[in-house]
């Protein structure tokens, strides 16, 4: 089972957070609605995956991003999922700037769709990364005229977005409606066009797309 | 004196020579100008002959004006025109006649002359100016030997006594302040209106329809959800797609209203965050220790967006710089593009909405184009930092500061022993008289030198305040405090 935070100001949604995760088999260790308490809770119950909102009080500026930042500078890799209302290229990099994996960043839009919404937080948890298709979309736009990536196949590009997005070969090729077997053949493709070295574990691939797009 | 030096010293005694011999002829003038004042005065007056009063007034106003220039050009001594502002052009009433009292005329053309007469008529300036030109030429003749001995000194002392009736007075200056804050008030009041109809128009066009259509959406789900709960659960996955697409919309419109990141990490974080996301390669170089008032901060993010959507648009650019950085309490922003150049506020393309954004903060924009690139907009925000970490308030010069020193090193010794103590001796008659001047004196003289020193102490303690309090007053408030009344250097 795992043990979920939740930080997030507005009751009606902190609640509905919570219902959905209690609803999906997850334990919700506390749910918090201030920067400060947030810190506290991270570092104090090292959950296994939290759910926070950018905006939070007392400052209602950036407080749990910069709380989460700050816990995971103290203990690398802690499973944090991040909520906001809006993306920003710029918060994106800077999530993913440890290169340590098991963050996630989406729009609270994605919170609709309940069971994508689990999906990415049991993918964060173990490990992996969430990343809304939109700040995904905005981190190739600013990266399309680099020469590896303006060199790949449309296909590719597609296999790419949904890759850096943090899902698993399966998963995409659900989404794509290819076999297995031809995403596998794509991602040696664009591994090999972006010179990383080619990896068999999800979201080490993953990851390693995502520090390529973020070195840019 | 080597030959080149004697040379431009010659050269500049013969232009100094120059200006007398112009001021001295234009006393010659002055006294025609002055007899047709008094002429022109006598007709408005007497005669009824008011329509001559402008042509006077504007001669005089040329006449001062050339004297101002000379006087600027020959000492460098500034003379600001001291005029009231000029009244602003008549507005027409609902029926499109124009009101001149209790008058109605079809055209602006006498309520306007009768404007321009009474702001005349009614500015001081024109009868320090009419007084000016009597006193000129006598000054003039006055100064004479001096003027022709020693032009330097004499242009000088000139230029003191032009400063004295042609000179903007405090009354005149604060009425130009005033009119020119209530432009900018109106102004921004302006811009703010139409942002807010914008902002009108977005919702009711996108959020707010959007929502009537999820509304009926859901309805129509109540009314379906026995009869025919497939088609209902259809229904309701539409509506769930509309209130997000909604969310977008919401999100787009409160990007042009004050963008998230501008709100949660001020200027630097959100420019740098415009230049991710922008199409064209963006370096950008913030050097802001503080952040400063929100609508500054809007401001300038706004003005940096609209370039660099420009230079991507209409510049045919593909590198940008921009550099913010605090110059004092003045805010800089240098936007530099490689596109072809050329861009004209006057041709629209947005420069017009910046400068209009930043005239609220007296900001003023300075665009260097010339065709074929590099295209380089300079911005400043004048005093729109904050003051306490602005390098450059005004320091106490050295003669200053020493005197400050001595006052609080020395004026506890007239205050405590030899004026509060002495004065405690004297109250019980203590026989010591240990050095406390008073009491060495006859007995007359004993309280008033008490006294007297008590005053001193006190004295000297409020100026050693007072004087680095009036030297500068805004680094006074930023740096002192009741336990300390002062600030260094």
């Amino acid at each position: 089972m795992n043990r979920v935070l939740v930080a997030e100001d507005l009751y009606l949604l902190r609640e509905g957070l919570v219902h959905l995760l209690q609803a999906h088999g997850f334990e919700v260790v506390a749910a918090v609605e201030s920067g400060p308490e947030l810190l506290k809770g991270l570092l104090e119950l090292r959950p296994d995956v939290s759910v926070v909102d950018v905006r939070l009080p007392p400052t209602f500026t950036d407080e749990g991003l910069q709380a989460a930042l700050a816990a995971r500078s103290q203990v690398p890799g802690l499973p944090i999922l991040v909520l906001s209302q809006h993306v920003e290229q710029l918060y994106a990099r800077e999530l993913l700037a440890d290169g340590s994996g098991a963050i996630g960043y989406l729009l609270k839009d994605r919170v609709f769709n309940a069971e994508q919404f689990v999906d990415a937080v049991r993918r964060v948890a173990a490990g992996g990364t969430a990343m809304d298709p939109e700040v995904i979309a905005k981190l190739l736009a600013s990266n399309a005229k680099n020469e590896p990536l303006a060199a790949l196949t449309p296909r590719e590009r597609d296999v790419l977005e949904a890759m850096a997005e943090g899902r698993s070969n399966a998963a995409i090729s659900q989404r794509l409606f290819l076999s297995e077997s031809a995403v596998a053949k794509h991602t040696a493709g664009i591994f090999a066009k972006l010179g990383l070295a080619p990896s068999d574990d999800d979201n080490r691939r993953v990851l390693a797309v995502l520090t390529y797009l973020n070195s840019r | 004196m080597s030959p080149s030096t004697w040379i431009t010293h010659t050269g500049v005694m013969l232009r100094k020579f120059g200006y007398v011999l112009a001021l001295l002829m234009l006393a010659a003038y002055e006294v025609v100008a002055f007899v047709s004042t008094v002429l022109t005065l006598i007709c408005c007056f007497g005669l009824g002959m008011v329509f001559l009063f402008p042509w006077q007034v504007r001669m005089i106003r040329g006449l001062t004006g050339l004297t101002r220039r000379l006087v600027h050009d020959s000492t460098g001594i500034r003379i600001d025109p001291p005029y009231l502002p000029e009244p602003p052009p008549p507005v027409p009433q609902s029926d499109g006649m124009y009101r001149d009292g209790r008058t109605l005329y079809k055209t602006p053309r006498m309520p306007a002359w009768s404007n321009q007469w009474k702001w005349m008529f009614t500015d001081r300036a024109t009868w320090r100016e009419c007084a000016w030109l009597l006193l000129d030429p006598l000054v003039k003749l006055a100064l004479a030997p001096l003027l022709v001995l020693l032009p330097p000194r004499g242009l000088r002392v000139y230029g003191l006594w032009c400063v004295l009736l042609l000179g903007p007075t405090p009354a005149s200056r604060l009425a130009g302040q005033v009119s020119h804050l209530s432009r900018v008030r109106n102004l921004a009041v302006d811009t703010q209106a139409a942002e807010m109809r914008r902002i009108e128009r977005d919702l009711h066009d996108g959020a707010q329809a959007r929502l009537v259509a999820i509304g009926m959406t859901l309805g129509a789900v109540e009314q379906l959800v026995d009869s025919d709960p497939a088609a209902a659960k259809k229904l309701l996955a539409k509506a769930r797609d509309a209130s997000a697409e909604t969310l977008t919309e919401l999100r787009r419109v409160i990007r042009g209203i004050h963008p998230p990141v501008l709100a949660e990490r001020g200027l630097g974080d959100a420019v740098r965050a415009l230049a991710m996301d922008s199409a064209l390669k963006v370096s950008v170089d913030v050097d802001l220790p503080h952040r400063a008032e929100a609508p500054v901060e809007a401001a300038a993010y706004f003005a940096v967006s609209e370039l660099l959507s420009n230079a991507a648009r209409h510049g045919g650019a593909t590198r940008v710089t921009v550099d913010i950085s605090g110059q004092g309490a003045n805010l800089l922003i240098t936007v530099t593009d490689d596109g072809w150049g050329g861009a004209d506020p006057s041709k629209g393309s947005g420069l017009e909405g910046i400068e209009r954004r930043l005239a609220a903060f007296d900001g003023v924009m300075v665009i260097d184009s010339p065709p074929g690139g590099p295209t380089t907009v300079t911005m400043q925000l004048p005093k729109v930092l904050p003051e306490y970490w602005a390098a450059d308030l005004p320091k106490l010069p050295r003669w200053k500061m020493l005197l400050v020193g001595f006052l609080w090193a020395t004026a506890w010794c007239p205050l405590f022993p030899q004026g509060i103590v002495t004065a405690v001796f004297k109250i019980f008659e203590v026989p010591d008289k240990t050095w406390f001047l008073a009491l060495h004196l006859p007995e007359p003289y004993q309280w008033p030198v008490v006294a007297f020193m008590i005053v001193l102490g006190v004295g000297m303690y409020v100026l050693a305040v007072a004087i680095p309090a009036n030297h500068s007053r805004e680094r006074w408030m930023c740096e002192a405090t009741p336990s300390r009344l002062w600030f260094d250097g």
